[in-house]
């Protein structure tokens, strides 16, 4: 098909090196911070680490796992990963399938539909958010990291695309079978959807799982901060926060450099654990739901 | 069936928006929003007298307009350079990679950049000094933070971004490609008069969209990545309320700006979605 001319090997043989190894330049930066989490302090305060673990020790996982906090955070962060996302889904579900129908099923569906929009045009900003959330009563609780954000109108959006493109004649033949709106959605509309629902789930599990911002602000207490916010104020804060010149420059001497890597590969062991499964999904589903939706 | 949600988007989206009345106002947590003190513009002719405001607006746009031009560009040459590659395993493997790094958090990935760009310790200068290049103190200098900023921001999220690209490569009509390979066009000459024009829709409606992000510079990124003894260059709008607002409690000020960035946003997130539906025929829903 294509002429092989010297240039096109040239260029492919440039091509391929190139990809390759901007691949594993997405890569090298975490199997470099696991080789240092699991180096000796000595070999990671000189810095001789590279990929591979220099005197190969378990300690800083020892450390990491042996810290009452982390677990209780850890703990936290597992509860809001479970319950935020079946509130979140089940929300995104309910939204997303009135929301699909035309106008003429259901009469005010532009006016809900931009209802929804219009909050991720603008918003009321930071501070009058937390104002609003600690007035109703939810700091300091679990309920604080999971009801504020529910409802994902970009997942309502990327749902209720994949919705309109199901065949409205398979809904029609429930209808007649005596079925109503809610066993449409149930048996109908959420089984043929399972490669869009999954993707969305992958991304309201992921997105709780990393969510540190709100856990900072929303927890007086940092007993009740979930993983992300805890591992923000241990590995970020304790280095770049509140230091001036000297003292950031004195920074480079970090001696627990090896502790705070451990931290940083647990806290996104999860994440990595479940990639491999979400991304055969992922290209899919958000494909259908931007691109051609 | 919608009803659930619309109480919750009432009461965190809609009822903030009501407290925005505090920009107005010397807000007392205590006395709340119906009896603090009305005080008029003064938060805004605070909020722009404060001698750090010139420079945070200047570092906002500044930071996020070389995010949204390298946004485009890195993903668009990688996403061509992918689609040559005939070995379907590798094109895969390569894609895989590539994707990871926009599921860590910039928790997560500041930890690594504190780690890797360290001036002493920190991998990256130990291979400059290969090449004989004297120490970088990327996250500590006010010359190269905002360029740290945007590789470290590129390098989460190109691979992400490739993938709309990608997917608008296999949409263009392979019978084009015969057709130029009988008229002599070379592979280059396929990619340019071919390719290029194929993506140029999703290019424009892309492009369109970001500019409502001119005042997104990234606040979970810089909030991980600075110190003190970079806001000269690194520090944004969202970091200044972040700042003002809940380490030093004024409210109403932060509020103020809050505003100040909620309405230019606005302006640009219409003017950019009208010009998507203009040139691109886009469509939210």
């Amino acid at each position: 098909m294509h002429l092989m001319t010297p240039g096109r090997k040239v260029f492919l043989v440039l091509n391929y090196t190139l990809l390759i190894g901007i691949g594993l330049l997405c890569l090298l930066p975490i199997v470099h911070i696991l080789a240092v989490s699991l180096s000796s302090k000595g070999a990671a305060t000189t810095g001789a680490v590279k990929l591979w673990p220099i005197e190969f020790t378990w300690s800083s996982y020892e450390y990491v796992l042996n810290r009452p906090q982390f677990l209780a955070s850890m703990w936290i962060s597992v509860q809001r990963v479970l319950l935020g996302t079946a509130i979140s889904m089940l929300l995104t579900l309910l939204t997303a399938y009135p929301l699909s129908k035309e106008s003429s099923q259901f009469r005010f569906r532009t006016g809900y539909a931009w209802f929804f929009v219009f909050t991720t045009l603008f918003s009321g900003g930071l501070i009058p958010w937390y104002v609003t959330v600690r007035d109703t009563g939810l700091v300091d609780t679990l309920w604080a990291l999971i009801i504020p954000n529910a409802v994902g109108v970009f997942n309502v959006i990327l749902l209720l695309n994949f919705f309109r493109g199901l065949p409205k004649e398979l809904e029609e033949s429930c209808f007649i079978d005596g079925g109503s709106y809610w066993t449409s959605l149930w048996k109908i509309y959420a089984p043929l959807s399972l490669p869009s629902l999954a993707t969305v789930t992958l991304f309201t599990m992921v997105g709780h799982w990393n969510s540190w911002f709100d856990g900072l602000i929303l927890m007086n207490s940092p007993d009740n901060y979930p993983l992300s916010s805890y591992l923000q104020t241990v590995i970020v804060q304790e280095d770049l926060s509140h230091m001036n010149a000297d003292q950031a420059a004195a920074m480079a001497d970090v001696s627990n450099r090896t502790f705070k890597a451990a931290q940083i590969f647990v806290g996104s062991l999860p994440i990595l654990v479940v990639y491999p499964f979400l991304q055969r999904y992922f290209v899919k589903g958000i494909v259908l739901g931007s691109v051609k939706g | 069936m919608v009803l659930p949600a619309v109480v919750i988007v009432l009461i965190y989206c809609y009822w903030p928006m009501v407290g925005i009345i505090m920009a107005f106002q010397k807000f007392d947590p205590f006395k709340g929003m119906l009896h603090s003190k009305w005080i008029g513009l003064d938060n805004f002719k605070y909020v722009f007298a404060l001698p750090d405001t010139p420079h945070v607006i200047f570092n906002t746009i500044f930071i996020a307009a070389m995010k949204i031009v390298a946004g485009l560009v890195v993903p668009i040459t990688i996403a061509l350079l992918l689609n040559e590659l005939r070995s379907e395993l590798i094109k895969r493997g390569v894609q895989t990679l590539i994707y990871l790094p926009h599921f860590l958090s910039w928790v997560i990935l500041g930890g690594i950049f504190i780690d890797i760009l360290s001036p002493t310790t920190g991998i990256v200068n130990q291979l400059l000094g290969l090449f004989g290049i004297e120490p970088i103190f990327f996250l500590g200098s006010n010359a190269w933070f905002p360029y740290t900023l945007v590789v470290t921001d590129v390098w989460k999220e190109f691979g992400f971004s490739t993938i709309v690209y990608l997917a608008a490569l296999t949409s263009i009509d392979p019978s084009l490609y015969e057709a130029a390979t009988m008229d002599g066009a070379s592979r280059w000459k396929q990619t340019w008069h071919v390719t290029l024009p194929g993506m140029l829709p999703i290019i424009i409606l892309l492009a369109t969209l970001s500019l409502g992000n001119v005042l997104n510079a990234g606040f979970d990124q810089v909030f991980n990545m600075y110190s003190p003894t970079v806001y000269e260059s690194g520090d944004i709008l969202d970091t200044l309320i972040y700042r003002i607002g809940l380490e030093n409690a004024q409210y109403g000020v932060a509020t103020a700006i809050g505003l100040f960035k909620s309405v230019v946003s606005l302006i640009f997130i219409v003017t950019s979605y009208s010009l998507a539906s203009k040139f691109a025929n886009y469509r939210i829903f």
